[in-house]
């Protein structure tokens, strides 16, 4: 089947049988290779991308679905050629350790501030639940996306 | 991992999706949030010769108000319950319970009435249908037909939805003002199987007494287990810490949980008995509050 998307912003088509994998339909067909696969089960979060604007685990996703949709994966996040808030506060607080669940948490955590521009640590731990990070202990991933809400915040107010 | 081969069909029109059902019900898994069923499609567990995707039919996904109950449609998602203000004001159980359901990003794609028709027997919906009274909305080419919850539900992954029928809608009984409930949930880590859940609803008479109460417990039992008889035990009562102790030694008894990684028979049989206590206490506390 003929599958449409529009891809950070690019039109992209490409037949995909329909049971294949959104993930693997980004990352082999359409070359996006930012977007990882983790456990393959829904449970680990690193696939996740954001269809409309909402997060998804794309490995629990047939690419035929999102036929027609809006999709973000992780290089899409950058704006003007230059990274994001996300991108630049996953840097400057150190938000990672190994970087396989950097695209997501900071995916998630770009769609979890559209909806709570200024959240509370124990609110972003309850938002970055549906993600593993293995290395970090998490302790950088809130801090960063407290910088990036910060930054957001000083972006809107100045 | 990758499913078997089938054909994928996305109907725009309800009409459409139940004639598919009509021709070939036997061999069609419907997709709505898929959150269950393409984990489930990937290990071969399931194997449609056709998948039917309904997130293209419209006006499936509100949560609305009619006749004392709150109705959730075909594509109303998890999250969508967690964010309704209608739903944190009619249904105590339904509110508590839905911030519970898998995790924030499962949520986002997983239904209501697909979690209902898939009917996995560890599933949290089940129970809180059961706890505070639903309805089932089975559509079909002839037709449409309303069962109770308790109908519905028959056992582990199997409900009375036939092959050409789809669940459209599932109509839970709304709290009143003298009404409460609650869900506790266990788990190990955000989004596993629930170790121990426990789905209360009560409400008030005018006298104080309860006139209405419902308990159902997940993962504790083969299927989510309603308790009759600790219901039984409540209704007519004057509410009271015994009373809800008593409760929770007759769910406890009623349950019969497996020990496996997340706890013994033993450990799970007791927090079965400490929730349904504390659940109780919760939902006595909204009633008597009258709060939200």
């Amino acid at each position: 089947m003929k599958v449409t998307v529009s891809i950070n912003g690019k039109s992209r088509s490409a037949e995909a049988e329909p049971r294949q994998l959104l993930v693997d339909f980004i990352r082999t067909t359409l070359g996006l290779t930012g977007t990882h696969i983790g456990c393959d089960t829904t449970s680990c979060g690193v696939c996740t991308i954001l269809v409309d604007g909402t997060p998804v685990k794309s490995c629990t996703m047939f690419a035929v679905q999102a036929d027609g949709r809006s999709i973000t994966t992780v290089e899409g996040l950058k704006q003007n050629g230059e990274l994001s808030n996300m991108q630049k506060a996953f840097h400057q607080e150190h938000g990672l350790q190994c970087g396989f669940c950097t695209p997501a948490m900071m995916l998630v955590g770009s769609a979890f501030l559209e909806e709570n521009p200024d959240p509370t640590d124990e609110e972003i731990r309850w938002a970055i639940s549906g993600n593993l990070c293995r290395c970090t202990g998490y302790m950088n991933i809130v801090k960063s996306i407290q910088a990036a809400a910060a930054m957001n915040n000083e972006e809107v107010s100045a | 991992m990758y499913p078997n081969q089938f054909e994928y069909l996305a109907p725009t029109t309800l009409d459409e999706a139940l004639s598919v059902l009509a021709e070939r019900g036997d061999e069609v898994k419907v997709l709505a949030g898929g959150q269950s069923l393409i984990p489930m499609m990937k290990l071969r567990l399931a194997n449609p010769t056709t998948l039917m995707d309904i997130n293209r039919l419209p006006g499936m996904d509100t949560i609305g108000e009619s006749n004392g109950h709150l109705t959730f449609g075909a594509l109303v998602r998890h999250n969508d319950v967690v964010k309704s203000d209608l739903v944190t004001r009619s249904n105590h159980t339904v509110a508590t319970a839905a911030p519970w359901i898998a995790d924030p990003i499962v949520r986002n794609l997983g239904t209501v009435c697909g979690s209902l028709a898939h009917h996995d027997p560890e599933g949290d919906w089940a129970s809180v249908m059961l706890a505070t009274g639903a309805e089932v909305v089975l559509s079909s080419s002839d037709g449409e037909r309303v069962v109770p919850i308790t109908e519905f539900l028959v056992d582990m992954f199997s409900t009375s939805c036939q092959p050409n029928e789809l669940v459209t809608e599932v109509r839970v009984n709304k709290h009143s003002s003298r009404s409460g409930g609650d869900y506790q949930k266990l788990e190990r880590k955000i989004g596993d199987y629930a170790t121990v859940g426990v789905a209360t609803s009560l409400e008030l008479g005018d006298d104080g007494a309860i006139a209405s109460a419902g308990i159902a417990l997940t993962s504790v039992y083969p299927y989510n287990l309603k308790v009759t008889e600790a219901e039984n035990l409540l209704v007519g009562s004057q509410p009271g810490d015994e009373l809800f102790k008593e409760a929770g030694a007759i769910a406890a008894a009623a349950s019969d949980p497996a020990g496996d990684h997340r706890g013994s028979a033993e450990y799970k049989r007791h927090v079965v008995g400490v929730f349904v206590e504390r659940g109780l206490a919760n939902s006595l506390a909204m009633a008597q509050g009258g709060q939200s």
